[in-house]
């Protein structure tokens, strides 16, 4: 997975990050560092910090204490190589516009102020939909595509943005059997091309066949490594309290 | 006969420039749900201008309408900063805004009335609204902030349009999205300050959402509902102030604001897809067609009892499952060919009927293997 002898810099290299909301940790002391071409999964309870984690990582909240380097360097002069699938329940899908245009702001990053998107914006949009087998719906009005469907538009348009690093926030949610399996496929595929991905997951059943890596988070690091090393029933026991007893028996 | 002098064109213009930029800006308001803000806008402004004219003792257009932003900026401004350093609500922070400003604003309008100058009539026209006091100095003003909105959205149309949308997605990108909000919010505010002195304090906020709204409701793209918005409110402004023209003693405001309502009243009830006649009509054929598909299915279990295309199944047996009347569904399912009646009150499914069920079923389990 990880070649040894290259010396270029971890994708992502979180050290101490705290973030607290009125007065209250949200997340504390948490480390976190991933090497390039990793598939890993947070999870953990309600509550104990996952999306904060993506959203901190991302410079989108205010963090108390800790450092985050992305490739090395600041998240503000990486951005270009970073792509992001907020969770879905976070935008109005009422909104007037069509799941072409939406994959399409994937690029408004790349063109810069003023600029419009235009033809090769327009085809490089395609063939995200086309790889997330949404092309037939690429003119179908946001709000009449279904949970699953509107999962892949936010999926599309984390892959136009042509990143090394991708952060994705439950992309599984609301959807079916099915998709799950092909999203995951997807991006088993952005980690073969050497891509690092990092998603919040919550189902501790397929975690073993679909990640690579997981970091168990509850406010604190619990444990984070190959997910075999991490899925010990001393660790859940850890994340989880008690609960853990229905969750892996 | 309406007579196009010197005042009709004026108020016209006015009005058009008044339609224009609150049709456009009412659309961010709108897709953010933020359509009580055009309210406090225009009632935070309030205090702006009887202050200005205070300070001036005079009506000076250009003055007076900076110092309505002035304040309408504030007020949008304060909002924020308490919402996010406490745990007041949106909701509550809108409401004592609005009111804290414009009580302001009311007790300074009541003193410069008491004041000796002879000036000060006119200033309550801010109230209300009244288009027929409008100079060629207001219309220029007003066209010199409508020349710089519009170049605005034009310029930053796709950043507004991610902020609006996704705000923590455009962030990730790099858009400095709280920048561009606060450029936004001070257009809405230039935008509502321009129409006071036509459409009044009261009723701007109609004039920012009810556009937006009937737009909404014809389109589902961004670009083409910030078009239809514009023209929604310009007709009504044009139309609104034709209207108080040639009616003696109806103000252009209340006028301007009926229009608008009617316009968004006709897109509600009439606009294709969204529209409610069509969501009944489209419910009524979806009622329809389910039906259909129910009583294929019912005489497909009939028809398991006997042997196959051997027996006519009494319509009776299928009107004792169904609450409603079905005559109407069998009707059109022989139509179709999907059934054939016998003389005698029965009826049984053809081939062709056969085939459809059976596709049905495929179809479902397509579904359900997915």
């Amino acid at each position: 997975m990880t070649n040894p002898s290259s010396s270029s810099p971890l994708p992502l290299d979180v050290t101490d990050l705290t973030v607290a909301y009125h007065e209250k940790p949200v997340l504390w002391d948490v480390d976190c560092v991933v090497p390039e071409g990793t598939l890993l999964a947070i999870v953990g309870p309600n509550g104990a910090g996952k999306s904060t984690f993506i959203k901190a990582s991302l410079g989108l909240i205010p963090t108390a204490a800790g450092r985050i380097k992305i490739f090395g360097k600041p998240y503000a002069s990486q951005r270009k190589r970073v792509g992001y699938v907020p969770q879905r329940e976070s935008v109005d899908w009422d909104f007037p516009t069509h799941a072409l245009d939406v994959v399409t702001m994937g690029r408004y990053g790349h063109l810069g102020w003023f600029m419009r998107p235009g033809k090769t914006e327009r085809e490089m949009a395609m063939d995200a939909l086309e790889k997330v087998g949404m092309a037939e719906f690429a003119q179908r009005q946001i709000s009449q595509l279904s949970g699953g469907q509107q999962q892949r538009v936010f999926l599309a348009r984390a892959l136009v943005q042509d990143a090394d690093l991708y952060f994705m926030d439950e992309p599984f949610s609301g959807v079916d059997a099915a998709t799950e399996r092909s999203i995951i496929q997807l991006l088993q595929e952005l980690r073969f091309k050497g891509k690092t991905v990092i998603v919040v997951h919550h189902d501790l059943q397929t975690l073993k066949e679909y990640f690579d890596w997981c970091m168990l988070l509850n406010v604190r690091r619990i444990a984070l490594g190959p997910v075999d090393e991490v899925l010990t029933k001393e660790n859940l026991h850890r994340a989880y309290g008690g609960r853990a007893a229905f969750l892996r028996s | 006969m309406i007579d196009f002098d010197y005042t009709l064109t004026t108020v016209v213009l006015g009005g058009a420039l008044v339609g224009l930029l609150s049709g456009v800006f009412g659309v961010y308001a709108l897709l953010r749900k933020q359509s009580l803000l055009g309210d406090t806008i225009s009632h935070a402004a309030l205090p702006g201008i009887a202050l200005v004219f205070l300070l001036l003792r005079v009506k000076h257009p250009l003055a007076l309408t900076l110092g309505a932003m002035a304040a309408g900026w504030l007020g949008t401004m304060i909002m924020p900063a308490v919402v996010n350093r406490s745990r007041i609500k949106l909701d509550t922070i809108i409401a004592v805004v609005l009111a804290v400003f414009f009580g302001f604003g009311l007790a300074l309008l009541s003193v410069i009335q008491k004041l000796p100058t002879a000036n000060q009539a006119g200033l309550t026209k801010f109230l209300y609204g009244n288009a027929s006091t409008m100079l060629r100095q207001d219309v220029h003003v007003m066209a010199a902030f409508t020349l710089i909105s519009v170049c605005a959205v034009l310029l930053f149309w796709k950043e507004f349009k991610i902020a609006t949308f996704d705000a923590d997605y455009a962030r990730s990108l790099g858009l400095p999205v709280r920048w561009l909000d606060m450029l936004l919010f001070s257009l809405i505010v230039v935008a509502i300050t321009v129409g006071l002195q036509t459409v009044g304090v009261v009723l701007m906020s109609a004039m920012l959402v009810a556009p937006a709204a009937a737009a909404r409701q014809w389109t589902n793209r961004m670009e083409i509902m910030a078009l239809l918005s514009a023209l929604f409110g310009m007709g009504a402004s044009i139309s609104g102030a034709l209207l108080s023209s040639s009616i003696t003693h109806l103000p252009t405001g209340p006028a301007t604001v009926c229009i608008i309502t009617l316009f968004f009243l006709i897109s509600i009830l009439f606009a294709p897809n969204r529209g409610l006649l069509w969501r009944w009509i489209r419910r009524r054929s979806h009622h329809g067609e389910i039906t259909q598909a129910r009583l294929l299915e019912e005489l497909y279990w009939l028809e398991q009892n006997h042997e196959p295309g051997s027996h006519y199944h009494e319509i009776r047996s299928l009107q004792a499952v169904n609450r409603e009347r079905i005559d109407r569904y069998l009707d059109t399912l022989t139509q179709q060919g999907w059934t054939e009646r016998s003389g005698a009150g029965g009826i049984r499914l053809t081939s062709a009927g056969l085939k459809q069920v059976k596709t049905a079923h495929a179809e479902m389990e397509g579904k359900e293997r997915l």
